[in-house]
């Protein structure tokens, strides 16, 4: 049984949190053969969060199952900083029309939600380390190890955000010069994206989108962006 | 008696997705992933044929749903049945409800045994005669013919739902029905297929604000104006439809307070109901959780009046289930006629049978290889530690993709269907 309320460092992390016997990690276990291929992490966090991404890259993501991830993310992320002040959840901006506009209702607005929700937690002290890619996990050739320790958590926004948009993203970023950024994120969208606050919206595919939400969105991209430069001039 | 479906042939499309009897008993309809629908009859009985009694046979098969394809969300709408429910019966023909994420669909289901022969019109084949050829008035009278069985659709209920559809319940006016997806519930009238009313709706304003889902609902059994819903956080509600338009102020709120001494990080999951049933009485729900079932008495909301274990073994096992998404698997429960038993599935296809009465519970087994048609089941158990008997299983040894989620009890006997992938068992009581 997990004990609640136990107060961890991100950087002990590396001990076995549970406290029942670690019966289902040791590979040779015949219980655990029988399970499915599972990520090599030995945090309940790591794991939450990697559902939570697995199930924000579903096109249409079971609701229940998003929420029951959620709920325990946020158990998982009270038990570990219970006295540190989150920031204020920004609300992205008449979010819901942004949703009409594009897909239906639930989708945007929730990735959006979930967004905001993931920024939460990249404030957190000393994130762990990013999740090991599963060898059934997203995009094909994505790589997400020996990113910077707070990619965990962010780099997570982009495809939530990708699925956000979905087809209104290629339009909104097709005259941005993107050859800075050798980025894989929005993998139909090959031209890839640069961050610009004053790049205007993409008028044609989502010509009632208003610039306060733009300016949300972009934000989240550029975030996500500076994330995924490969190390060499810093920013 | 052991009455397989098809043999397993592992293909996806036959997973058994919904079970469930009508309301006499006759006839047991099933839904699969791929949209199907198969309904099977009871033998009748015959001097005869004293041990074919009660024999379930395929009596009708239909493609219910479709793959459809959402242009605007560029996404796929599975064709899996979720649900079926039967309306009582009218006439000669037989309706149900079926329907996958997105749409309700009406089905009648009739009979054709007897054909006209004889007309003065027209011959055997069909073709007109000539009237000038006609001498002679005679009245066509109706021969018997192979048995046919046609499945029309009648209604199609659809364009109601944003969220996945979970539950379908037809209401004892007969007249209406609710259908719940993950954050509303609505009202339909059979006869009315373009419009539907919405009596539950749960989804905030800002969905940042999302944090409870409704995961089943069911109409009481005799009074129209009452329904329940459960939710991903334990919870069930019940509502007056003559209390308001919109039932989102619900007239009885049943939770239990959490065990202090059984608290983890998984506690809200496994507290997420998966299934409601009101008893046949009326006085009864029965919820199920993804450890126990519980029994509720409407006149108390604070806790339950019985709890049963299913499997209490897999409690120090759900960092592993939730791992591997077992933790979110959606059990099914049911009552018997006489609301004196439960029964509920488990893991391995084990299933389990609760009598209220007596108290005493058995764990069964739903497999072709543990027994052979019109064996005595064994009763099964699951060793926990320490030393294994000879016919005990350990847990470390269940087999977790073999998961019973849906079974269904005959109104008023002891026989029962169970689901395990794509095999469906029924059971009945021995004969004497």
């Amino acid at each position: 049984m997990l004990s609640k309320g136990l107060k961890r460092k991100r950087e002990e992390e590396e001990k076995e949190p549970l406290a029942v016997n670690a019966w289902w990690l040791d590979p040779g276990h015949p219980a655990v053969a029988q399970a499915p291929p599972a990520v090599a992490s030995n945090s309940l966090f790591d794991l939450s969060v990697l559902k939570l991404h697995h199930s924000l890259q579903q096109s249409e993501p079971d609701l229940r199952h998003l929420v029951l991830v959620v709920n325990t993310l946020r158990r998982i992320q009270a038990s570990m900083a219970p006295t540190a002040a989150l920031p204020p959840v920004p609300s992205p901006p008449a979010a819901p029309s942004v949703t009409d506009n594009l897909l239906a209702s639930s989708d945007a607005a929730l990735s959006a939600s979930m967004a905001s929700l993931l920024e939460d937690l990249s404030h957190i002290e000393g994130l762990s380390q990013a999740p090991q890619p599963l060898a059934d996990e997203g995009p094909p050739g994505r790589t997400i190890g020996g990113a910077p320790p707070s990619l965990g958590a962010l780099d997570l926004l982009g495809p939530a955000t990708g699925c956000l948009l979905d087809d209104g993203l290629e339009g909104l970023f097709e005259d941005i010069d993107t050859s800075m950024y050798d980025s894989e994120l929005w993998a139909p969208a090959s031209e890839g994206l640069k961050p610009g606050p004053e790049d205007g919206p993409g008028k044609e595919e989502a010509p009632e989108l208003d610039e306060a939400e733009l300016d949300y969105l972009m934000d989240v991209l550029v975030g996500t962006q500076a994330l995924e430069r490969p190390p060499g001039p810093g920013r | 008696m052991n009455h397989p479906d098809e043999s397993t042939c592992g293909d996806k499309a036959d997973i058994i997705s919904t079970v469930e009897f009508n309301h006499t008993g006759e006839l047991l309809a099933t839904g699969d992933k791929g949209g199907r629908v198969v309904i099977f009859q009871r033998e009748q009985e015959s001097k005869n044929q004293v041990h074919r009694r009660g024999e379930y046979n395929v009596y009708s098969t239909f493609q219910s749903h479709e793959p459809e394809f959402d242009y605007l969300k560029s996404l796929e709408i599975e064709e899996k049945i979720n649900k079926i429910r039967w309306l009582p019966q009218q006439n000669a023909a037989y309706f149900l409800l079926s329907t996958n994420d997105k749409t309700v669909k009406l089905w009648k289901v009739s009979e054709r045994d007897k054909r006209p022969e004889g007309y003065n019109l027209k011959d055997e084949e069909g073709r007109l005669r000539d009237p000038a050829t006609i001498t002679t008035l005679r009245v066509p009278v109706l021969r018997p013919m192979d048995l046919m069985v046609e499945a029309t659709p009648r209604r199609v209920f659809a364009n109601a739902h944003t969220y996945h559809i979970n539950s379908i319940s037809v209401n004892s006016d007969y007249e209406t029905y609710m259908s719940a997806d993950d954050l509303r519930i609505n009202l339909w009238n059979f006869e009315i297929t373009n419009q539907s009313f919405n009596i539950v709706d749960i989804k905030p304003a800002n969905m940042e604000e999302l944090t409870e889902v409704i995961t089943a609902a069911e109409f009481h059994p005799h009074h129209c104006n009452t329904f329940v819903y459960s939710s991903s956080k334990g919870t069930i509600r019940l509502c007056d439809m003559r209390a308001s338009a919109l039932c989102d102020r619900h007239t009885k709120f049943f939770e239990e307070p959490e065990d202090p001494s059984n608290r983890s990080f998984f506690s809200e999951i496994i507290s997420s109901i998966s299934d409601v049933k009101f008893s046949h009485s009326g006085r009864y729900i029965m919820t199920r959780d993804y450890l126990t079932v519980k029994v509720w008495d409407l006149n108390m909301e604070n806790r339950p009046i019985e709890t049963y274990q299913v499997h209490d073994y897999l409690r120090s096992k759900l960092c592993s289930l939730y791992e591997n998404d077992c933790i979110f698997d959606k059990f099914e429960c049911v009552w018997n006629g006489s609301d004196s038993v439960i029964m509920t599935g488990s893991y391995n296809n084990f299933f389990r049978m609760f009598d209220r009465n007596t108290k005493r519970d058995v764990t069964l087994e739903a497999s072709r290889e543990n027994s052979k048609p019109r064996a005595i089941l064994k009763p099964r158990k699951v060793c926990v530690g320490g030393k294994r008997r000879k016919d005990e299983i350990s847990v470390d040894s269940l087999d977790f993709s073999k998961k019973i989620l849906h079974t269904a009890w005959h109104p008023s006997e002891n026989i029962i269907a169970v689901a395990a992938t794509n095999n469906l068992y029924i059971f009945q009581d021995k004969v004497n």
